[in-house]
């Protein structure tokens, strides 16, 4: 045991942000640093940097193209990768369908997907919610019905994230409605440009747009879309929800935060001096960053049994009860240290980057969306409420 | 002791309720928020002619001789539909100070338009650094020929866009946060010097960013006596205080009550989602949350025209308190047990979340205020107790402080 | 709407705190603020002085012997006694079996009970709980069976408060296993002197005594003592349940307990807690006004009273462990002879230092008795939120 890092992972460390301060478009860092929305072309600039240097699919094994991290380099590099301002990679291909790809899907399969996605060139999405199924995934009605080599596919898919970017889906479809609700499900990959497909907006509460509704009607599928077997479709479902939720944790862009609302603190005043110095705010956000490393070093302890050949098990569910509990809670207060001048609603400089001057200072028309926004991340991944459930049966066997 | 409503109470509460079912359909109140002035001048008029606008004032300056109680009911009803008229900074705030400390001609010429409806209000006293301080003011207004010369900035002035008259917190003498030299000018919504940045609210209202660049105003403006505005001030923020915890009450209320038909409604599992334990007690503690608000707004209320500024202070903060630890429980609550819906803008749900959000941040967030209640010289005196009996009389020596 | 006091309210007011100053002995009121145990005398003397008073049933109607006082009057009357350093007056009697007798019993019963409740010269205790029936006080098991004009009673009951004292014990027995739980139980008067009946101490966290198992073999009880109609006990148990709630908010001793807080601290940093827990006594107080407002105007305690018992014992509980944090390591010093017993001993740290910690381990109890806080969750929500 020991929590010092090695030479070899210290230099490591070293070309990692080296890499970063050389790849990363300093645009794209600025919308990070600032808290801005960054459009579909920021993320792949970046992914793409990645993808070449074969870091973009850095939690894949080396025979799959990846680059055989350890979990100390994953840790290494995930946290100065937030220390730069990157962007968070999008999940939907590199940490969800990919996997599926690899660990379910035929030598086809993996040499026709694999290689997008690995330096992303082509960008997915992800319909598994449905209008009626929602914490109860296994009740979906998406039917998609066998016609020669085809699957006629029919139904609606809800709260699909950045489909509007989207070249590909990754559905869970219904390909059996006789047997008990787990069992007649199928993993199926859509090309999202199928006649047929309709991807319609949901605008959140902070008046962003970041997911959609999607239609099929008749759409057309190969067969050979099909990944694992026909009806089998639950247990890539379940492989894929216990690495969502690992990442879900979103420790290291955790710390960033706080640190971000460490520096508005500092420059947000009161009664003339920094609002930092108030020590009822300043015991705030102590506490925020005892529970911020209380979580890091849960998730340092998984990654560790991962190391020794383990595979995360339902304990993850923690890690992202806290995990979403603590994003939340970073919101809450920097809206907190901001106070009134929260109030202003400045869509254009929100959403359309335009040059409108901001009211108060720069961060503060993010904070209340922000906080707003977040209110999701209890919610989505499976809600708390399910984690919990997981849990308490899994791992207490109640 | 006597805590129900008398029979006309009862009838304002029903014309309030009546008035919100109305007017205030979720699907009327997005169209209303969608037009220019961001609220309906006909339902303004029709308030006024429900007597609702004077109804807080004495006869003598014209209004119907109500109280804190009346502006209660009124601003409840007015939290459940998520009301968009600027009530809180033309008759409260604005009227409130003009009532307490105008003379005779500056209440004929703005409260009596006001109570009639053809006058609207705004308070501007908040600035870039203020944070919750009152008397954090650095707008300066400075003697000039027979008047004063206003120049400095204000920020997130609700009603600024519509208010005919705004009433501006400026410091015409003594150094930065300090309680004395604070004057009260009112200003004309058109006076030149003064550029408005209009903009719109998290929450829908509407407000400004107020820059006064040596804007004139004559003696007659100044409103109450100069150098000596702060506690004319304070309590009218305090009285603002309760009017936002009633509509926070009544927020609380209609977001509880959203959210238990929609856990009643929804299925998962092949049940209502309200079946599940975990809800049912997540629902309860919304339920008490909202009771615990009621309660306290109805016990600010109720002193909110104590004699003893302490009094009427402690009964704020302490409303103000519990509203925002009740009302970001419900709100919270409520988008978590509506799941993905309640973080969209589709349902009402996020929209009372939203004003929940703000009016926690409005005057002072709940720490502000539970600072504000704790402060030393509030708390009752140590002599109320006889002496602890017992051997020893060591004095225990005080712990060092932090 | 109106908090003020009528003039009425206040003189009567004073009359109360007279009386407490009058009457209350001094050793009784040092225990109250120093958070030491009382003993039985301490209880006695006190209800015993309040009943010949006419004012320990307080909340009784005047047709059985109560002082027929309004909810403000109440409310002033434990107010002021809280304030004064009284003990809390033990409710086994007088909020619980009397009115159930005065509601249910027949007039026999009220004769033969009622007066020395009033009195205080018998002390009751309760036999609800047993060791499979706690939260689920329906499935109870203990068996009183017919024989003659005579039930014989078999069975255990548990958390027994102040059984070690108790002349009489109320009792819900089975007297019908073939029914539903909750039909076939019934209410039964027994005396504590009866042979078969054997109490056992358990002690609790904090090192007191207050709590036993009370256990019941073939017990002979006249069936004169049945309260109400053979397998309708349950309905005697519910309207109890619904009263014991109300007083177990136990605000006026919030009340003082915040002000011994104020009072104790030297620490700063603690003051925006304190303020925190004063505001939550204040709001809990004034949904306790607001209760009691609809039950002047002829509404009866509903089901919402059980939010208040919720936030009463969350707030004890704070309370406790708040006046532990001002006291700080010195809490950690264990002297029970200065909680349980008169001795000159001297306390290792301040005066108040020795029952801190204690009284938070004892106050866990309070969100667990008189229905759990999640039981009462369930409560509310079946029977106002409608899940």
């Amino acid at each position: 045991m020991d929590l010092a890092f090695t030479p070899e992972e210290q230099k490591f460390a070293a070309d990692v942000r080296a890499f970063v301060k050389a790849n990363l478009p300093a645009d794209v860092r600025d919308k990070v640093k600032n808290g801005k929305h960054l459009g579909r072309d920021d993320y792949m600039r970046w992914q793409q940097a990645l993808g070449k240097k074969g870091w973009l699919v850095y939690t894949w094994p080396k025979k799959y193209g990846g680059p055989g991290f350890t979990p100390a380099e994953r840790y290494i590099f995930e946290n100065i990768c937030a220390e730069e301002y990157a962007p968070g990679i999008i999940p939907f291909g590199t940490k969800m369908v990919g996997p599926v790809i690899y660990t379910f899907g035929s030598d086809e399969q993996k040499a026709k997907y694999l290689p997008a996605i690995r330096e992303s060139t082509v960008w997915w999405c992800q319909g598994y919610s449905e209008p009626g199924s929602g914490s109860d995934l296994a009740s979906l009605r998406t039917k998609a019905e066998k016609d020669g080599d085809h699957y006629i596919v029919n139904g609606s898919k809800t709260w699909n994230t950045m489909g509007h970017w989207a070249d590909w889906i990754f559905c869970l479809v219904r390909t059996d409605s006789r047997t008990k609700p787990q069992e007649g499900i199928s993993f199926l990959l859509i090309d999202m440009k199928t006649p047929g497909i309709t991807v319609k907006p949901i605008i959140m509460m902070d008046g962003g747009h970041e997911v959609n509704e999607v239609f099929f009607d008749n759409v057309k599928v190969p067969l050979a879309n099909l990944v694992g077997k026909e009806n089998e479709g639950w247990t890539c479902a379940k492989f894929l929800l216990a690495n969502e939720r690992l990442g879900i944790a979103a420790v290291p862009q955790s710390k960033r935060g706080v640190e971000a609302l460490k520096e508005i603190a500092r420059a947000e005043q009161d009664n003339g001096r920094p609002l930092i110095e108030n020590q009822g705010f300043a015991e705030k956000i102590a506490d925020l960053e005892i529970q911020v490393t209380a979580l890091e070093y849960t998730e340092l302890r998984v990654l560790s049994q991962m190391a020794h050949g383990g595979q995360p098990g339902p304990e993850v569910s923690g890690l992202k009860i806290r995990g979403s509990e603590i994003q939340q809670r970073i919101t809450e207060l920097t809206m907190e240290a901001i106070g009134e001048y929260s109030a202003p609603y400045l869509p254009g400089l929100l959403w359309h980057g335009t040059n409108e001057a901001p009211v108060g200072p720069d961060y503060a028309h993010l904070a209340a969306p922000r906080y707003f926004n977040t209110r999701k991340t209890t919610i989505y991944g499976g809600s708390n409420e399910i984690q919990k459930g997981i849990i308490s049966k899994m791992v207490l066997g109640l | 002791m006597d805590l129900s409503l008398s029979d006309e109470q009862k009838q304002l509460q029903d014309a309030a309720e009546r008035f919100v079912r109305d007017k205030y359909t979720f699907e009327n109140r997005r169209k209303i928020v969608a037009t220019e002035k961001g609220f309906l001048p006909e339902n303004w008029a029709q308030m006024a002619e429900l007597g609702w606008l004077g109804m807080s004032f004495s006869e003598a300056d014209g209004g119907y001789g109500g109280g804190p109680i009346e502006t209660m009911i009124v601003m409840e009803q007015f939290g459940k539909g998520l009301v968009l008229e600027p009530f809180l900074p033309t008759v409260v705030l604005g009227g409130g100070m003009i009532a307490s400390a105008g003379t005779a001609a500056q209440k004929e010429a703005q409260l009596a338009p006001m109570i009639e409806g053809k006058k609207q209000l705004a308070f501007a006293w908040l600035e870039r650094q203020s944070r919750y301080n009152l008397a954090d003011v650095s707008l300066k207004a400075t003697k000039e020929g027979n008047g004063w010369s206003l120049s400095g900035h204000k920020g997130v002035v609700y009603n600024a866009p519509s208010a005919d008259t705004v009433i501006v917190l400026a410091r015409t003498s003594g150094g930065a946060r300090e309680e004395k030299g604070l004057t009260l000018f009112l200003v004309d919504g058109k006076a030149k010097g003064l550029t408005r940045r209009d903009y719109p609210t998290q929450d829908a209202l509407r407000a400004s960013e107020l820059t006064f660049d040596k804007v004139s105003v004559d003696t007659d403006a100044v409103l109450g006596t100069v150098d000596t505005a702060f506690p004319t001030v304070e309590e009218a923020v305090d009285r603002a205080i309760v009017a936002l915890c009633a509509e926070a009450t009544g927020c609380m209320d209609a977001i509880n009550a959203a959210t238990l038909e929609y856990i009643k409604t929804r299925k998962q599992f092949g049940v209502p989602i309200g079946k599940f334990q975990v809800l049912q007690h997540r629902m309860v503690d919304c339920f008490t949350n909202a009771q615990e608000a009621r309660s306290m707004t109805l016990m600010a209320s109720l002193k909110i025209d104590d004699k003893d500024a302490i009094v009427r202070r402690k009964a704020a903060s302490r409303a103000k308190v519990q509203i925002g630890k009740s009302g970001k429980f419900c709100g919270q609550s409520a988008v978590q047990m509506h799941g993905g819906m309640g973080v969209t803008d589709e349902l009402a749900v996020s929209h009372y979340f939203k004003r929940l959000t703000m009016i926690d941040l409005m005057f002072g967030n709940q720490q502000h205020h539970l600072t504000r209640y704790s402060a030393p010289c509030w708390t009752p005196s140590r002599s109320w107790r006889s002496p602890p009996s017992g051997p020893s009389a060591t004095k225990w020596p005080a712990r060092p402080s932090r | 709407m109106d908090l003020a006091l009528k003039p009425e309210h206040k003189a009567f007011a004073d009359e109360v705190r007279a009386f407490a100053r009058a009457t209350l002995s001094p050793a009784t009121r040092a225990k109250s603020f120093s958070g030491k145990h009382y003993d039985r005398d301490d209880h006695m003397a006190w209800q015993q002085a309040l009943g010949s008073k006419g004012w320990l049933a307080y909340t009784w109607p005047k047709k059985y012997g109560g002082p027929g006082w309004d909810v403000t009057q109440r409310f002033l009357f434990e107010n002021v006694l809280a304030e004064e350093g009284a003990p809390r007056i033990i409710p086994f009697g007088p909020k619980m079996v009397g009115p159930v007798i005065y509601t249910f019993g027949s007039d026999e019963q009220k004769q033969r009970f009622l007066p020395g409740i009033r009195a205080s010269t018998v002390s009751w205790c309760q036999g609800y709980s047993e060791p499979g029936a706690g939260s689920d006080l329906a499935n109870l098991r203990t068996r009183a069976v017919r024989d003659g004009d005579h039930y014989v009673v078999n069975g255990q009951k548990t958390w027994t408060s102040y059984a070690h004292w108790a002349d009489w014990i109320f009792c819900l027995v089975r007297t019908d296993t073939e029914a539903k739980p909750q039909q076939g139980i019934s209410f039964l008067l027994i005396d504590m002197k009866t042979p078969g009946v054997t109490v056992r101490p358990i002690i609790m966290l904090d090192g007191a005594h207050a709590v036993n198992d009370v256990f019941l073999d073939n017990v002979r009880v006249p069936v004169a003592n049945r309260i109400g109609k053979e397998n309708e006990g349950w309905t005697c148990a519910k309207f109890l349940l619904a009263n014991e709630r109300l007083g177990i908010a136990e605000v006026p001793a919030s009340k003082r307990g915040v002000r011994s807080l104020r009072e104790l601290n030297d620490d700063p940093s603690l003051n925006e807690k304190i303020a925190d827990i004063d505001l939550q006594v204040q709001a809990l107080e004034m949904s306790e006004l607001r209760a009691l407002s609809t039950m002047a105007l002829g509404g009866a305690p509903g089901p919402e009273v059980s939010t208040l018992k919720v936030r009463g014992s969350e707030i004890q509980q704070r309370i406790a462990e708040l006046a532990m944090e001002a006291v700080g390591e010195y809490a950690a010093p264990y002297q029970p002879d200065l909680l349980f017993r008169d001795t000159n001993e001297t306390p290792v740290g301040p005066d108040h230092a020795p029952p801190a910690a204690p009284r938070y381990f004892n106050m866990r109890k309070t969100s667990i008795y008189g229905g759990s806080t999640e039981v009462q969750k369930n409560i509310v929500s079946k029977a106002i939120l409608g899940l």
